[in-house]
């Protein structure tokens, strides 16, 4: 496969040099050139408007696509729980599994599965395949990879998904390249296309462009979901399910590393330099007790705690939480700023955030003129209110 | 030991904005850099070598210019640096590219310890390096917040979402590094006036002994079919109504945001 | 950055590939290391010696000293333009590597082969940091009025005396200090003896407390019967004067480059907020009067930075310097304090807060033309050449 610039064609309009995301084009003597780093994507020859741009692609199928059925979320779990990601890969499986008229399945690995395969059941897999081993209690590359492997291999699935946490990536990426498959991360949007393939969408370049990404030689299309992404399937205790357990057929070689110890951690203070997402309090608060409100919101959503300079100078909260000109400059992917009106020197320090929510009573506040989102009205009320609803969604 | 570090040449994403007017990237002024993830996983290398004595290989897949960064390795302190560059890799997916590197690592040969970064900004998919691991058939260890030698075992504290997990694994293994577990250094003036003159060999495609059918576009399973840049508000969305409902909307709204 | 030809400086101004990567790194750890902490480093009170060591880490800290005595083997040019990027981030960090090449520099130009290994080389590789001491209480711009005592007692000297405001002082492990050994004859009994910190008899008096550089080292010397080996004499007996000038002349670019990388600092600063305060509905950078405060910043510093750089080039081609040092000097330091006034100015009430750094900034800048020869030392240096 490759793109080639048909030069007789080209005029050197420059329409391809303006959308191509990778920078690869350059227009030398009123033709169009493909630069060394060109990834063949294609979204120039889409822009042309004189059918210069030919993408040629002469791969195929080596294998009959046709064997390839249903739709398999590998599950997740912990502290004999499942993880939302799995209930919400569930969900959205729902959807692409009717859309293909084939079934969804689920995986379940693990020591002591307990009736973790009845829940995945309820929440809509119609066959789970049980692996229970004592040696799988805790996640671990290699022994995951060949069971999943000899899995796939065996009963040949269309799609997995799996969740993209650290253990999941850790997995799938493993697993694609043992079964020599495409796998697509941390997909936001999944879809059947005309042609009946899977089409993942996903940020790249820092979240400032989306890519919709096909697998269409190559069996089972994987993709890998970021958590909170889907809305979980709806737990249904009259759904019936076949329970397929599968022996580990685990041998020495593939315990690659030791695994030692799994220590957990309770939410430390976060960094707030490198926290995604930030809870600021502002004079707005009213007094210093009214800052645990903006605590509860930030552990609400596993985010940090930063303060606008009357807070901190007014001694309500010590200076490492203080953002702005003589605090942190920070970029965080949401920035709440409660109660601060947004003074120059405040801005200087989250401005450049990717998401600025702002809650303020003054409807003029400068806050606004930053913000994305915003809204007028009351902290002591809504702030409760939000952490309370967002406890509610979230699982 | 040796050890062999992955590095990527990526344009700065935090340089890159959209044009508000035409919804395409600005590019022009956007550096190219040592991804950072793979600059904290040449620290990781360099302090091993310090402790224990290693030879360090820094190694990249990328177009000629990527040469830059190599050199930007060794003048940190890599020992030695590849560049493997063919317009035959162009286009190559996740799979072609650890393909690619392990192809390049086994030309190299004799290698104790691989590491990266846990992945690169400008792609964010975390993959190639367990894809490398598989190819060569070796231990992987991802998203490393600490790591040391232990006799002739590697100790590694593996973060989890909710904490972290110890692992001890024989050589050779991949590790894969999170920011955490070091601060990159600068290079000295001495390494910077050094790495200028080093010779650093370009392989190609033939060099390394590729498959064709599986290096580049050819061998990547995935095609992109369609990029777009998302659209953006440049006003504030004003939630309005009744408390609950703004409370329920402003949830949503967080709640998708926060993937 | 020049060449020359027959004698005559030839501008070119184009970087070599060297200096180029160079730059390109040090710009790097200036932004991403140095400015970032520079405002706690000011308030920590003490020597950011995390900074020197990370600088030395990266041999920045013997820059034009021979590779084969630790440095980097490079030039007066270069060692110029990384203290410009060092000041311009952090103005501490700054003066102590400019003031540690006031030690280096003249043990590398007047130091025998012993004392070059002895104390220039963990100098140049940064292991240790060097102080000058010339500066008396009633031996300022009349340097030659130095009353610190040096006599020869057989096989060491005895000093005895003071000195003050001397930077580094107290963090440094070597000094180069100026003392008289006839103080009848004026500077021509000056002498400089290489001294190093817990030697008998030199103590370290207390930190001035200053109008600025709060984390700047500038304390007391005090030499009470302080006992120097024979070995550690600098040069010549009587000869110290050429010593303190040498020095002075290195120590004129140090401090020229010093403001010029400050008034960047300044000039920076109040650019980035012109475009961001917001007044009459307007940001402030499209009203005119503002854009006539920055036009005539940028143009100052762009001049000072060339005389700076000049200065430094014709160290490093050997010719005489001295008249274009003490220019060099006279006019960065005053174009850093225009430069901080108007960036203040442009600032309003926000730049006299201590919110700011600009404020900051003002007060160091005031150093410039004080140190190292005030203004009013480089003005009559200067007719001197001029009247010669």
């Amino acid at each position: 496969m490759a793109v080639y610039i048909l030069d007789d064609k080209c005029v050197g309009c420059s329409a391809c040099l303006k959308v191509c995301p990778f920078g690869a084009v350059e227009i030398a003597d009123k033709k169009a050139r493909l630069l060394d780093n060109c990834t063949g994507c294609g979204a120039c020859a889409e822009s042309c408007k004189f059918d210069a741009i030919v993408v040629e692609d002469n791969r195929q199928a080596e294998v009959d696509l046709s064997l390839y059925k249903g739709v398999w979320v590998i599950a997740e779990h912990s502290g004999g729980r499942l993880r939302s990601v799995s209930l919400e890969l569930l969900g959205e499986g729902r959807k692409l599994a009717d859309k293909i008229g084939q079934d969804l399945c689920a995986v379940l690995l693990g020591g002591d599965l307990g009736d973790l395969a009845q829940e995945l059941a309820y929440h809509g897999a119609e066959k789970v395949y049980i692996v229970q081993e004592p040696r799988l209690a805790h996640y671990q590359t290699g022994p995951y990879t060949d069971i999943i492997s000899n899995l796939i291999t065996t009963y040949k699935p269309n799609i997995v998904l799996i969740g993209a946490t650290n253990q999941g990536r850790d997995l799938a990426s493993r697993i694609a390249a043992r079964i020599h498959t495409g796998l697509t991360a941390d997909c936001t949007e999944l879809d059947i296309n005309e042609e009946g393939l899977l089409a993942q969408t996903r940020p790249a370049f820092g979240g400032n462009i989306m890519a919709t990404i096909l697998c269409p030689y190559h069996r089972p299309q994987m993709s890998t979901v970021r958590p909170k992404v889907f809305k979980q399937a709806l737990r249904d205790t009259t759904r019936n399910c076949e329970m397929v357990p599968v022996d580990s057929c685990l041998n020495g070689k593939c315990m690659l590393c030791d695994l030692l110890e799994v220590i957990k951690e309770a939410g430390q203070g976060v960094n707030l330099e490198e926290a995604e997402i930030i809870v600021s309090g502002g004079r707005g608060l009213g007094k210093p007790e009214n800052f645990s409100l903006i605590r509860d919101l930030a552990e609400a959503l596993g985010g940090a705690v930063g303060a606008s300079r009357a807070t901190v100078d007014a001694g309500w909260i010590s200076a490492i939480h203080q953002v702005g000109q003589t605090g942190k400059t920070v970029q965080p992917k949401i920035y709440i700023a409660c109660g601060i009106s947004g003074a120059i020197q405040h801005l200087a320090g989250m401005q450049s955030s990717d998401t600025i929510i702002a809650i303020n009573k003054d409807p003029d506040a400068p806050i606004f003129k930053v913000a994305h989102y915003g809204i007028v009205g009351d902290l002591l009320e809504l702030l409760p209110a939000l952490v309370k609803q967002l406890k509610r969604t979230a699982v | 030991m040796n050890i062999i570090v992955c590095i990527k040449q990526v344009p700065d994403t935090t340089d890159v904005k959209i044009n508000p007017e035409t919804n395409t990237l600005i590019r022009d002024g956007v550096k190219s850099i040592v991804n950072p993830f793979d600059a904290n996983a040449l620290e990781a290398a360099l302090q091993l070598k310090e402790a224990a004595g290693a030879k360090v290989t820094a190694v990249t897949m990328g177009p000629p210019q990527a040469m830059d960064i190599l050199r930007e390795a060794v003048a940190m302190g890599a020992d030695d640096a590849v560049l493997v560059s063919d317009r035959a890799f162009a286009g190559a997916d996740t799979l072609a590219t650890a393909y690619t590197l392990a192809m390049a690592i086994r030309k190299i040969g004799d290698y104790d310890l691989i590491i990266g970064g846990k992945q690169a900004i400008d792609g964010d998919t975390a993959q190639v390096g367990p894809g490398i691991a598989e190819q060569l058939g070796i231990p992987q260890i991802t998203y490393a917040r600490r790591m040391e030698m232990d006799d002739d075992m590697l100790l590694v504290e593996r973060m989890l979402e909710d904490g972290y997990e110890v692992m001890k694994t024989a050589l050779p293994a991949l590790v894969t590094v999170v920011k955490q577990i070091n601060e990159p250094r600068y290079p000295s003036l001495r390494g910077l006036l050094a790495a200028k003159k080093k010779e650093i060999p370009v392989w190609n495609a033939m060099d390394i002994g590729a498959d064709e059918k599986r290096i580049g576009l050819t061998g990547s399973p995935t095609k992109v079919v369609r990029i777009f840049t998302p659209q953006r508000n440049t006003r504030a969305v004003m939630l309005e109504g009744e408390p609950e409902k703004t409370v329920e909307t402003l949830a949503e709204v967080i709640t998708k945001l926060s993937v | 950055m020049n060449a020359l030809i027959g004698g005559v400086v030839r501008v070119n101004f184009n970087l070599s590939e060297e200096q180029q990567m160079i730059m390109e790194m040090v710009r790097e750890y200036a932004d991403g290391v140095l400015k970032p902490k520079a405002r706690e480093v000011d308030e920590r009170g003490e020597m950011p010696w995390d900074n020197i060591r990370q600088m030395a880490e990266m041999d920045l800290m013997g820059i034009p000293i021979p590779e084969s005595y630790g440095g980097a083997g490079l030039d007066f040019t270069t060692w110029a333009m990384v203290g410009e990027e060092v000041s311009r981030a952090c103005t501490t960090t700054g003066a102590v590597f400019g003031a540690d090449m006031l030690c280096l520099y003249p043990i590398y130009f007047f130091g025998t082969e012993e004392q070059k290994k002895k104390y220039l080389v963990p100098l140049a590789k940064g292991e240790v940091v060097g102080a000058f001491g010339l500066t008396e209480p009633n031996a300022g711009s009349d340097a030659g009025n130095v009353k610190t005592k040096a006599e020869d007692a057989g096989d060491h000297y005895i000093l005895n005396g003071s000195k003050v405001f001397i930077t580094n002082a107290g963090d440094a492990q070597v000094y180069v200090v100026i003392a008289n050994m006839d103080v009848n004859k004026g500077a021509r009994g000056l002498t400089a003896f290489i001294v190093e910190k817990g030697m008998p008899g030199f103590e370290i008096g207390k930190n001035e407390k200053k109008m600025a550089y709060n984390s700047l080292p500038n304390r007391e010397l005090i030499f009470t019967d302080c006992k120097v080996p024979k070995e550690n004499l600098l040069g010549k007996e009587k000869r110290g004067f050429r010593v303190a000038m040498e020095t002075l002349g290195v120590g004129r670019i140090g401090m020229g480059i010093g403001a010029v990388g400050l008034a960047q600092a300044a000039f920076d600063e109040a650019l980035a907020y012109s475009k961001v305060r917001v007044q009459f509905g307007k940001p402030i950078s499209t009203f005119e009067l503002v854009q006539a405060m920055l036009a005539d910043m940028a143009t100052e510093i762009e001049a000072a930075r060339l005389l700076v750089l000049r200065a430094a080039f014709m160290k490093d081609q050997g010719v005489p310097y001295e008249k274009e040092a003490a220019m060099a000097k006279l006019f960065a330091s005053e174009v850093a304090m225009r430069t901080t006034t108007k960036a203040v100015q442009i600032h309003g009430g926000y730049g006299y807060t201590k919110e700011y750094t600009v404020e900051r900034l003002m007060r160091e800048a005031k150093l410039f033309e004080i140190v190292e020869g005030t203004s009013e030392i480089q003005r009559l240096v200067i007719a001197n050449h001029l009247l010669r």
